[in-house]
């Protein structure tokens, strides 16, 4: 496939000129194409750059991409030097340790270790997280609401809440002993008092005006607090409750790990003892997807019962 | 001043002063309002009209002197009073018709909320209607204009029946046309329904148009405390009749001639009148100076 019809430009021009005008037109398309590159090049990383559905996705996977490509490579390397390597282990070393632990039945306690694990720690946190929850709700309420409680409690909530809870953790193991009770009021200790603070603040943010409107209304205290304040407060609430199971998870971890009989923090930190990495990433990874999956479930119920607040918050 | 005359009167203020710690900010007014009336209120920023307002709510109280409404001392805001504020006036969690409806939900018994619910429903249904918005009932309040929700702000006060409406700069953000149309929507609920209104605005034009009385507040003028800072005072108050005014009167001069008054005698920093000389020309308007301020004053009407 040819460009320029030759015997037609030979006819007007000389051959010379005819090269010329070519090279002329390729330098142009060349200086053209070049000058898109550039431009979609800047555009890209200045901040006016607005990326596409597909953008995103791609733009997203690539740190995954980049981190589970590292791990291959180094791991590929180590395995060169010492095929039997435990610390940066294979996918298939892994696959053969994950195996094990969700498909057997453990033959001294006589059950399935992986569920075992998975429902004692999701319990600690979930009865965790509802008790810090109620609490936080009741407490932060009536301090947003009633003078005297607010005057009454805040100063100790804010003392306490920089009390770092695991700091406390030999006090709260020591009083309450190191079964189910003590790890949960770990929990408890460690996320109520900020909730508490951030769920006062929460009302306080609700406009002056919106309770005066009610009062005018004929409101009664009562009414304001039920109809008014706890619906607005409620979407903050959820919004905070995914913001507070991150250092649930934590306080979960460091109970387990310090003194349990199950639990997948207690598995993981049992794991570590035989340096078996290849059980210690797959449960890593598993902690991570129940905390996703919980994440979005949040996400979802904001979306879904307080459509208003998240319209408002996006704008 | 007879205990008879001022139960006649909605609004009763004698030497009330409202002061936050050393900050006077309302300095000794003397104001009352007839039943019916509706007051448009003007004056400089910071001068103390939403703080006049709020007294008048009963959400704050003031520092000395007396305040009665309908004849009585109030504490709280309740439900004789209604107001609309700027913003923040409707509940973001609820839909357009459930903001109109709640205040009868709020005021019913136990037994009633069972039986009336239906009656409710009409009954917000039908303040929907007045205001334009009855194929907006089922939306939430980030979903309606600037205009429609200042529209079912004012159907949100208006169900409770309320002796005073109160508004605080209702229309300040929205656009001239639509403003337009509310302030014709305001003067047709107030012939309908013959409540007083009380309405704080920045706009002179709003103020002369609506109001069948002007009050303009400032914290400029002189009663002979030299350096010293004072609250804010009625310095004039006019009275431009109960009939309501077509649009055709704000082309009118005269009708430019009382902004640019208001305008001089209330906004000017520079023009600091004695309290001897305010314009108050309304037949309700009244004042009452201490000995030594009337003494002084006549000084300054003097040297003036
Ligand atoms: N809660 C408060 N505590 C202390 N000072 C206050 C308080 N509320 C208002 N003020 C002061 O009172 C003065 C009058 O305020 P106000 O809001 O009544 O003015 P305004 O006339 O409504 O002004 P604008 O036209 O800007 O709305 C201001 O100087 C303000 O600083
Ligand atoms: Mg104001």
């Amino acid at each position: 496939m040819r460009f320029f019809d030759n015997k037609n430009v030979n006819q007007q021009m000389p051959q010379k000129e005819a090269q010329m005008q070519m090279l002329k037109w390729i330098w142009s398309v060349g200086v053209n194409v070049l000058s898109r590159i550039w431009n979609t090049v800047k555009t890209f990383f200045s901040l006016h750059y607005c990326p596409s559905r597909v953008a995103k996705v791609l733009l997203a996977i690539v740190p995954f991409v980049l981190l589970l490509g590292t791990y291959i490579h180094f791991s590929n390397k180590r395995h060169e030097e010492n095929p039997r390597d435990k610390i940066l282990p294979t996918i298939s070393q892994m696959y053969e340790q994950v195996k094990i632990y969700v498909v057997e039945t453990d033959k001294r306690t006589d059950k399935n270790l992986f569920v075992d694990d998975t429902l004692a720690s999701l319990k600690r946190l979930l009865i965790g997280v509802s008790i810090a929850s109620v609490l936080s709700l009741i407490w932060g309420l009536s301090m947003g609401i009633y003078p005297w409680v607010r005057s009454t409690w805040m100063p100790f909530v804010t003392f306490v809440s920089i009390i770092p809870p695991l700091a406390i953790l030999p006090i709260i193991f020591i009083g309450l002993g190191v079964e189910e009770l003590g790890k949960i009021s770990l929990i408890v200790l460690g996320i109520t008092f900020l909730m508490t603070r951030d769920l006062k603040i929460a009302v306080e943010n609700i406009p002056r005006e919106q309770i005066v409107k009610a009062l005018t209304l004929g409101a009664s205290s009562w009414a304001i607090v039920y109809r008014i304040i706890f619906p607005q407060v409620m979407p903050r609430f959820i919004e905070m409750i995914r913001v507070y199971l991150s250092p649930a998870w934590l306080f979960l971890i460091a109970a387990e790990a310090i003194a349990s009989k199950n639990g997948l923090a207690y598995r993981i930190f049992l794991s570590r003892r035989y340096l078996n990495m290849s059980l210690i990433i797959p449960i890593v990874f598993w902690i991570t997807s129940i905390g996703f999956l919980m994440n979005f479930i949040l996400k979802k119920i904001l979306d879904w019962k307080y459509r208003w607040y998240v319209d408002i918050k996006n704008g | 001043m007879s205990a008879a005359r001022e139960e006649n009167h909605v609004i009763y203020c004698l030497d009330m002063v409202k002061a936050y710690g050393a900050n006077v900010v309302l300095d000794d007014i003397d104001f009352k309002v007839s039943r019916g009336e509706f007051v448009t209120v003007v004056g400089p920023s910071g001068c103390g009209k939403s703080t006049m307002l709020r007294l008048i709510l009963g959400q704050e109280r003031h520092t000395s002197g007396t305040m009665l409404i309908d004849g009585r001392e109030i504490y709280h805001p309740d439900v004789t009073r209604g107001i609309v504020f700027q913003r923040y006036s409707l509940f973001p969690h609820l839909t357009a018709m459930e903001n109109v409806m709640i205040g009868k939900l709020f005021t019913a018994t136990c037994l009633e909320l069972l039986g009336s619910m239906e009656t409710s429903r009409d009954e917000a249904m039908y303040y929907l209607k007045k205001v334009g918005l009855e194929d907006d009932a089922k939306k939430k309040p980030h979903q309606l204009s600037g205009g429609q929700q200042q529209r079912v702000a004012i159907a949100q006060a208006l169900i409770m029946k309320p002796e005073i409406l109160m508004m605080d700069e209702p229309y300040g953000a929205l656009d001239p046309y639509t403003r337009e149309d509310l302030q014709m929507f305001i003067l047709e609920v107030w012939e309908e329904t013959g409540m007083t209104i009380f309405f704080v605005t920045h706009d002179l034009e709003e103020a002369v148009f609506l109001g069948s009385r002007v009050v303009a507040f400032s914290q400029y003028y002189s009663d002979g405390r030299h350096g010293l800072k004072h609250g804010a005072r009625i310095v004039s108050d006019y009275d431009l009749g109960r009939s309501i005014k077509s649009t055709e009167v704000k082309k009118s001069p005269a009708f430019s001639d009382l902004i640019h008054r208001i305008r001089h005698e209330s906004f000017e920093p520079k023009f600091c009148q004695s309290v001897k000389a305010f314009n108050q020309t309304h037949p309700d308007s009244f004042m009452t100076l201490t000995e030594e301020q009337g003494a002084v004053a006549a000084e300054v009407v003097e040297s003036i």
